[in-house]
């Protein structure tokens, strides 16, 4: 089974390197941006018997590791392949 | 007294911290390899700046889980003494030692350069030869070094004391143009709530001498030794 994590910087912390690609998409003329976050993207290979369980496995590995709860949010998505 | 001074790959300040300690301070320090299980009866550890493990992840967020940094955490809730200077703070904030986080310079900017923190609670081990309000010259070199915390607990480490240093300019003035990486409340150092373990981005280990770096560090050292004996 293939899980996705999106890890994202949390609203309202400061995220210079968000910032930063904002104003450079702005200086090549898109004007509609309105915000830019970066984040992290994670694809992790799992063997677990249900989507519910990847999930679960996942979220523990996010919140020991794959994120920092002080600064990150995170979502998971499972695909069952 | 001794110490130990943790090497992790990809740490890079262990040889200065090891050189000031023995060379500049005349104490017992020995190395500590991050595989290693035990502190070598060390009665300080330092967690020196560097990259560990290339940064991967998110600064300190690997070597947290490094074999040695289990005796380590048993260490600090036995209420032994742990600094961390630059990636060693980082590590210390990843292992939930310290409160909060450090996060990309707010210039996106490596900085290495030569800054000045003022002393704001000369109570803590890590600070008890210095005076409130003492100015100390450091170099900094850096890229994650944003400290950021969430408001209610950075309210609550300014009521116990636990923001021991903060960026100032050379009159010891708090200012935006004076905090060099955009850290919340200009935080440079702090201490748990137990202050037995301290961090901070500047380096107090290449600023024990006055032909090179000066001697602002040595205050640092100074007090954890000064309280030891």
């Amino acid at each position: 089974m293939q899980v996705k994590v999106f890890v994202t910087p949390r609203k309202g912390i400061l995220d210079p390197q968000g910032r930063a690609v904002e104003g450079a998409l702005k200086s090549l003329g898109f004007n509609g941006v309105a915000s830019v976050h970066v984040g992290r993207y994670v694809v992790i290979e799992i063997d677990a018997p249900s989507k519910a369980a990847a999930e679960a496995a996942v979220k523990q590995m996010c919140d020991q590791l794959l994120a920092n709860p002080n600064i990150e949010d995170y979502r998971v998505e499972v695909d069952a392949g | 007294m001794k110490w130990g001074v943790v090497r992790f790959p990809g740490s890079l300040d262990d040889g200065d911290a090891l050189y000031a300690l023995r060379s500049i301070l005349g104490q017992d320090a020995a190395m500590l390899w991050h595989k290693d299980e035990t502190l070598g009866g060390a009665d300080c550890v330092v967690l020196p700046g560097g990259f560990s493990y290339g940064d991967y992840l998110r600064c300190g967020a690997i070597a947290r889980f490094s074999p040695i940094m289990k005796s380590v955490l048993r260490f600090a809730a036995e209420g032994g003494l742990v600094i961390g200077i630059c990636n060693g703070f980082q590590i210390l904030c990843e292992a939930h030692l310290l409160p909060g986080a450090l996060m990309r310079n707010r210039s996106l900017s490596f900085i290495c350069d030569f800054i000045y923190v003022r002393v704001e609670n000369a109570q803590t081990p890590f600070t008890r030869a210095a005076r409130v309000g003492e100015i100390l010259r450091l170099p900094i070199k850096h890229g994650e070094g944003c400290f950021v915390a969430p408001a209610e607990e950075l309210a609550q480490m300014e009521e116990r004391g636990q923001v021991v240093l903060r960026y100032v300019d050379e009159a010891g003035i708090e200012s935006d143009a004076a905090n060099p990486n955009g850290s919340m409340r200009s935080i440079a150092g702090v201490a748990n709530d137990r202050f037995n373990v301290f961090g901070l981005m500047p380096h107090p280990e290449h600023a024990v001498e006055k032909m090179v770096g000066g001697e602002g560090g040595l205050k640092i050292f100074q007090s954890i030794i000064g309280g030891a004996r």
